[in-house]
C-alpha cells in the first residue's frame, strides 16, 4: 500500500460481515463439492443474466448511461467533501438529525443508542447492505433488540441462522424446498400444511410480516442513494416492504456508506434506469421510495440519517483502486462472474461477494487476502458493471500491494531473472525439454506440488522436441 | 511488407507448430516474416499474479526487441492484450515515463493475427482448407481486452471443408486464468468441466482458439479424459491447405 494510506481509517477487524476466516481457495473447495448450491446458483444467475441482457439490449443508449453513471460517480467522489456537508445540512433543515459514524463499531453504537432511546427492543429492517457490512443485527442482538428483516429473502436467511451469499438476492443458495423446511421450523404460527409453491411461501411470509409492520416502533433501512441538493434519501426495491418500513413505524434510522451521496435530483435519472436494468433485470424497479426529512403528520416523526465511513476514505485514497466506491450494489458483476457461479457467495466470507467484493473488501479492510486471486481475470464483470468499474485491473493492482509466499516470490524473480535475456531463456527451454523424460505417449500425467494441481486433473503435453526458435535458426 | 513475429514464450517452448503456422499463413499472404531473437515473455503472468516489478524487465527487454518494427504480429489475444494494456501501466508504476510512451507506441502497432489479417491486410480468406468440424472457443483476452469481435469467425468461415459448429455459451471463460488454474485448481476445473460439456456437445473433433494458453488448459481436460477431442490454434487451422489433418 502506498503512504496515503496512512491516518486513514480502516473498517476495524472483527466487527460486522467484511472478513471472511477462511482463504478463497478452501472456502470454494466446499462450496464445489455442494451439488444442490452449484445447480441452485447456476441456476438463478443464468436466468438473471437472460432477463438482464435482454432488458439491457432495449436501451440504444445504453453505453451512453454508463458512461454518464461513471462520470456522476467520478464527480461525485472528487466533491465529497462539499457533498456530504450539503447532504447533512440539507437533512437538517428538513428535521433530520445526521451522524458522523468512522467505523462499525461507532456506527453500531450511534444505532444501538438511538434504539434504546425510544424504549422499544424490537426493530424492522430494510434489506440493507451497509447494515450487514458493519454487523448491525448483532450488535442489536448483544444490546437485547431484536431487529427482523423484512425483505422475503433476508427472511429467509435470518430465519435459516444463515449468511447471505449474494448482495441482491441473499438466499440464491436456496431452493425452495429448502425454504419451505426454514419456514416450517422457524416462523411462529406457519400453517403445518405449508406446500414449497412459491405462493404459498410468499403469502406466509407476508402474514408473518405484516403482523410486524403494524406492531413495531422503530424501523432502520439502508439508502441507495442521498441527494445532497435536497436532503431527500432513496430506497428502491421489489417487494413493497421497504415502503412498509420507511411509512408506518414512529422513527426511521437511516444507516448509509458516505459513497451512496448523489449530487442533485436529476442525477437519480441516471441511476434509476441503470440499477433495475443491471440488477433485477427489470425496466424499473416496483418501488422507488424517497423522503426529505420529515414531514408532519406523515411517515415516520423522527429521523435519523448515519452517514458511515468504515474504510471507505481509505479506499478514496488509493487512485487505482477508488473507483470501487462508484459501485451501486446492482450485482450485475456476481451473476455474469463465472468464479461466484461455481464457488458461491459465502466463499467469499464477506457480505459482499464476487468480483466487486474480491476488489471492494480488500480495500475496505486493509488486510492481506486471497479474494484479489479469485479470478481468472475474463472481464466479464466490467463488460456488465452500470458504471464501468474496471474490475479486472483493479484485481491486478490489488494482487500487486498483496504479500506473497516466499517460494512463489523466489520462483517468479528466477523466472523474470531468465526471461530478462533471450540468452538465458534458452538455456531454460532447454532445461524445460526434460519434460519429455516423464512424459508417456506425449503426455505429462503427474508434477509435483504446486503444479500438482495442474495435472490432479488436467494433461500436460510433452515439450517439443525442438522449440520455435531452434526451427527458425535452422530454417 | 515486413512483420516481426512475437511468437509468445509459450508457443516457443510448448507450441512451436503455432508459430510455424503463423509464418507459414503470413508468408502465403506475401509478407515478409522476420523474428526477432531477442524477443522472450510479455510478462503477463507476472503482472498478472502480483510481480509487476519483476514484470518491468521483460517490458523493457520486449519494448527494447521490438521497436524498430513498424507491425508486430502474434498467435494470441492474451500477450496481446498484455502489451496493448498493461506494458505502459508497468513502465509507469516502475517510475519509467520515458518506457511507457515508448511501450504505448510499440503496442499501437502490435496485433494479434485475425486483427492483422483483418484490419491491417484486408484478408478474410487466407487461401486454408482443413475439412473437419470444429468449434470455436473466444478466448476472454480476444474477446474483451481486444474486441476482436467475429474477426476469426470471419476467417474460419473461409476455409474450405470446414464443418464451423457453434460453442454453447462459447463466451464464458473455460477456466484457465494464468496462475488461477494452479491457485484455484477446483475452481478452474469446475469452469472447464462446463466448457469441456460444452464442447462435446457439439461433437465436433476438434476445439479452436486464439491462444494456446486456454487450448493447452482445454486440451489438458480432454485428454485426460480421453475425449479424442483435440485442441487447435487458429494459425494452425488457417495454415492447413487441407491434404493432411
Amino acid at each position: 500500500m502506498s503512504q496515503t494510506f496512512l491516518g486513514m481509517p480502516h473498517a476495524p477487524a472483527g466487527v460486522g460481515h467484511l472478513h471472511g476466516d477462511r482463504p478463497f481457495p478452501d472456502a470454494a473447495r466446499d462450496a464445489l463439492a455442494n451439488t444442490q448450491l452449484r445447480r441452485n446458483l447456476g441456476h438463478a444467475t443464468a436466468t438473471i443474466r437472460a432477463k438482464r441482457a435482454s432488458v439491457v439490449g432495449e436501451l440504444d443508449d445504453w453505453e451512453e448511461l454508463r458512461l454518464a453513471g461513471e462520470a456522476l460517480k467520478a464527480y461525485t467522489m472528487a466533491h465529497l467533501d462539499r457533498l456530504l456537508p450539503q447532504l447533512e445540512a440539507a437533512v437538517t433543515a428538513r428535521g433530520g438529525v445526521v451522524h458522523w459514524a468512522r467505523d462499525a463499531t461507532e456506527a453500531n453504537q450511534i444505532v444501538v443508542d438511538l434504539v434504546r432511546a425510544t424504549g422499544t427492543d424490537e426493530v424492522v429492517k430494510v434489506k440493507s447492505m451497509a447494515t450487514a457490512e458493519i454487523g448491525l443485527n448483532e450488535a442489536l442482538a448483544a444490546a437485547g433488540i431484536a431487529a427482523v428483516e423484512t425483505d422475503l429473502a433476508e427472511l429467509i436467511v435470518q430465519l435459516g441462522h444463515d449468511e447471505p451469499s449474494h448482495i441482491l438476492v441473499p438466499a440464491i443458495h436456496r431452493n425452495r424446498a429448502e425454504i419451505r423446511e426454514i419456514f416450517l421450523r422457524e416462523m411462529p404460527g406457519v400453517d403445518p400444511e405449508l406446500t414449497d409453491e412459491p405462493r404459498r411461501l410468499a403469502m406466509a411470509a407476508r402474514a408473518h410480516l405484516r403482523a410486524k409492520f403494524l406492531t413495531t416502533k422503530v424501523a432502520i433501512s439502508g439508502a441507495n442513494f442521498g441527494i445532497a441538493e435536497t436532503g431527500t434519501i432513496t430506497v428502491v426495491e421489489s417487494e413493497g416492504n421497504g415502503r412498509m418500513c420507511l411509512t408506518l413505524p414512529d422513527t426511521l434510522i437511516t444507516v448509509m456508506g458516505i459513497e451512496k451521496v448523489v449530487p442533485t435530483w436529476t442525477d437519480l435519472e441516471v441511476f434509476l434506469q441503470l440499477l433495475p436494468r443491471s440488477s433485477t433485470g427489470e425496466r424499473m424497479n416496483p418501488y422507488t421510495s424517497t423522503w426529505t426529512g420529515v414531514t408532519p403528520g406523515d411517515g415516520p416523526q423522527t429521523f435519523h440519517l448515519v452517514l458511515v465511513d468504515n474504510g471507505r476514505t481509505a479506499v478514496l485514497a488509493d487512485p487505482a483502486g477508488r473507483s470501487a466506491l462508484h459501485c451501486i450494489r446492482c450485482s450485475a458483476c456476481l451473476n455474469v462472474c463465472p468464479v461466484y457461479e461455481r464457488a458461491g457467495g459465502h466463499a467469499y466470507g464477506s457480505v459482499y461477494p464476487g468480483p466487486i467484493g474480491a476488489v471492494l473488501t480488500p480495500q475496505l479492510t486493509g488486510a492481506a487476502t486471497s479474494l484479489p486471486y479469485a479470478s481468472s481475470l475474463c472481464g466479464a464483470c466490467f463488460d456488465a458493471c452500470p458504471v464501468r468499474i474496471d474490475i479486472p485491473s483493479m484485481l491486478v493492482h490489488l494482487r500487486s500491494t498483496q504479500p506473497h509466499p516466499a517460494t512463489e516470490r523466489a520462483a517468479f524473480e528466477a523466472v523474470a531473472w531468465t526471461m530478462a535475456s533471450a540468452g538465458r531463456f534458452r538455456l531454460g527451454e532447454r532445461l524445460l525439454r526434460l519434460g519429455r523424460l516423464i512424459a508417456r505417449r506425449g503426455r505429462i500425467r503427474r508434477l509435483p506440488p504446486p503444479l500438482s494441481a495442474w495435472t490432479d486433473t488436467r494433461d500436460l503435453p510433452a515439450p517439443p522436441q525442438q522449440t520455435f526458435r531452434d526451427w527458425w535458426s535452422a530454417r | 511488407m515486413r512483420v516481426a513475429l512475437f511468437v509468445t514464450c509459450l508457443a516457443d517452448a510448448m507450441f512451436p507448430d503455432v508459430g510455424r503456422a503463423t509464418v507459414a499463413v503470413l508468408e502465403r499472404l506475401g509478407v515478409e516474416v522476420v523474428f526477432p531473437p531477442g524477443q522472450t515473455c510479455c510478462g503477463q503472468m507476472h503482472v498478472n499474479t502480483g510481480y509487476q516489478r519483476q514484470a518491468a524487465k521483460l517490458v523493457r527487454n520486449h519494448v527494447d526487441v521490438f521497436e524498430p518494427y513498424d507491425y508486430v504480429v502474434a498467435p494470441s489475444g492474451s500477450c496481446v492484450g498484455s502489451v496493448r494494456h498493461q506494458h505502459a501501466m508497468v513502465a509507469r508504476n516502475a517510475g519509467d515515463a520515458g518506457l511507457a510512451d515508448r511501450a504505448q507506441s510499440v503496442a499501437t502497432r502490435t496485433y494479434e493475427l485475425s486483427e492483422f489479417l483483418i484490419d491491417v491486410l484486408g484478408v478474410e480468406d487466407v487461401g486454408a482448407a482443413y475439412p473437419h468440424r470444429v468449434t470455436y472457443h473466444p478466448t476472454c483476452h480476444s474477446l474483451r481486452m481486444l474486441r476482436v469481435g467475429d474477426k476469426p469467425l470471419r476467417l474460419l468461415r473461409h476455409v474450405r471443408g470446414l464443418d464451423l459448429v457453434e460453442l454453447p455459451d462459447a463466451d464464458q471463460c473455460c477456466g484457465f486464468g494464468g496462475t488461477f488454474a494452479v491457485k484455484n485448481a477446483d475452481t478452474s476445473t469446475a469452469m472447464l468441466a462446463d466448457k469441456m460439456r460444452s464442447v462435446l456437445s457439439t461433437r465436433a473433433e476438434a476445439v479452436c482458439a486464439g491462444d494456446s494458453s486456454c487450448l493447452m488448459h482445454i486440451g489438458g481436460g480432454l485428454s485426460r479424459l480421453r475425449t479424442g477431442v483435440r485442441p487447435i490454434h487458429l494459425a494452425e487451422i488457417l495454415a492447413s491447405t487441407g491434404s493432411a489433418g
